[in-house]
């Protein structure tokens, strides 16, 4: 039995089964056609009355559903149900994140090839969503104008891990003396080039940017999908 | 505060490399980490400390290589180190790009066992 000591190389990403689960919801998704798009933001910025819009304008035209994550309370899926689409709600207890695996338990049943858009809204946490892919196509960090403008300096990995970011509750702007230009400096900061979109879920300012947006999109997307379904046959690394 | 699940992630698959090598102990775990990762040092390190209890990795020690955030710069068409994790623009040019190559590491790269 030898004792001796030696150095074992491994190169593995510690969150390799959700990096796995992810990988295999992205998959899923694309294959379904379905549009997934993921919020994340600090507590009280609005994420689920600014989703409780976009599903009222998108629900017209479009097979809408979502997945609320919460870590005690189904009062957000509860407000969401009123769009009357598919809502599901995902009580993560301890955990102050959404994991890919729980996303897909939230999921089971579901036909998801019978959707276009799927909305994922994380737990209000601007630090532990950065480190978990969800599978996600786009992800969009939200900031309230009562908040800060120097919030995306503070917590740079959530804006760099997003896509694009949307600053809520701009009527309050005024009221609240916030600096448009210095909350745009910080984001641009963190995450040079990032599209930021200003909407208010009260009035609907900015609101009518967003059916457009995600159409056009998906039809990216799913041409995307179709290009990469001719080149099947073709292995993954070619 | 999610480092403690981080750890206990770490450790399930830490288990499981030893037990793959035929390893007796794990001494060290060789970690690389990115300021990007959004998993903060300290946090881990204590969290760690907790998770290691009562475990047959309790005497294991947790080497951290901070992995500093690079990006290939547009102007200097290579790869460069950046001013800070708030104002990512190339340290040389001071060109600000979203393009980040390292700096989002989250990973076991060795251990060190018996």
């Amino acid at each position: 039995m030898s004792s001796e000591t030696r150095l074992i190389q491994v190169r593995q990403h510690v969150l390799k089964q959700n990096d796995v689960a992810a990988r295999a919801l992205r998959r899923r998704f694309q294959d379904a056609g379905v549009y997934v798009v993921s919020l994340v933001s600090s507590p009280g910025t609005g994420k689920t009355a600014f989703l409780e819009k976009l599903l009222d304008l998108l629900r017209a035209r479009h097979r809408v559903a979502a997945v609320v994550g919460d870590l005690a309370t189904d009062n957000d899926a509860r407000r969401l149900a009123r769009a009357q689409v598919p809502i599901r709600q995902i009580t993560t207890g301890m955990a102050c994140h959404l994991e890919a695996e729980m996303v897909r338990n939230a999921l089971e049943g579901w036909r998801l090839e019978d959707l276009d858009f799927l909305f994922i809204e994380n737990v209000g946490n601007l630090v532990c969503p950065s480190t978990y892919d969800l599978g996600e196509e786009l992800r969009l960090v939200l900031l309230s104008v009562t908040e800060g403008e120097d919030k995306p300096l503070k917590y740079p990995p959530i804006f760099n891990s997003s896509d694009m970011a949307v600053i809520t509750k701009i009527d309050l702007a005024d009221a609240v003396e916030f600096d448009r230009a210095a909350a745009r400096r910080s984001i641009e900061s963190v995450r040079p080039g990032m599209d930021v979109v200003e909407v208010s879920a009260k009035t609907g300012q900015g609101m009518d940017y967003w059916p457009s947006f995600f159409e056009e999109r998906l039809a990216q997307f799913r041409k995307g999908r179709a290009a990469t379904a001719s080149k099947a046959g073709i292995p993954d690394h070619v | 505060m999610h480092e403690l699940s981080i750890a206990l992630s770490l450790l399930d698959l830490v288990a499981e490399e030893a037990e793959r090598q035929g390893a007796d102990r794990v001494l060290e775990i060789h970690l690389k980490l990115g300021p990007l990762s959004g998993v903060v040092k300290e946090a881990l390190l204590g969290s760690f400390e907790l998770a290691r209890e009562n475990t047959p990795f309790a005497e294991t020690q947790l080497v951290i290589e901070d992995v500093p955030v690079r990006v290939l710069c547009p102007t200097c068409r290579t790869t460069r180190t950046v001013v800070s994790i708030q104002e990512l623009c190339c340290e040389e040019c001071g060109t600000p790009t979203p393009d980040v190559v390292s700096g989002r590491d989250l990973e076991v790269v060795a251990l060190e066992v018996q």
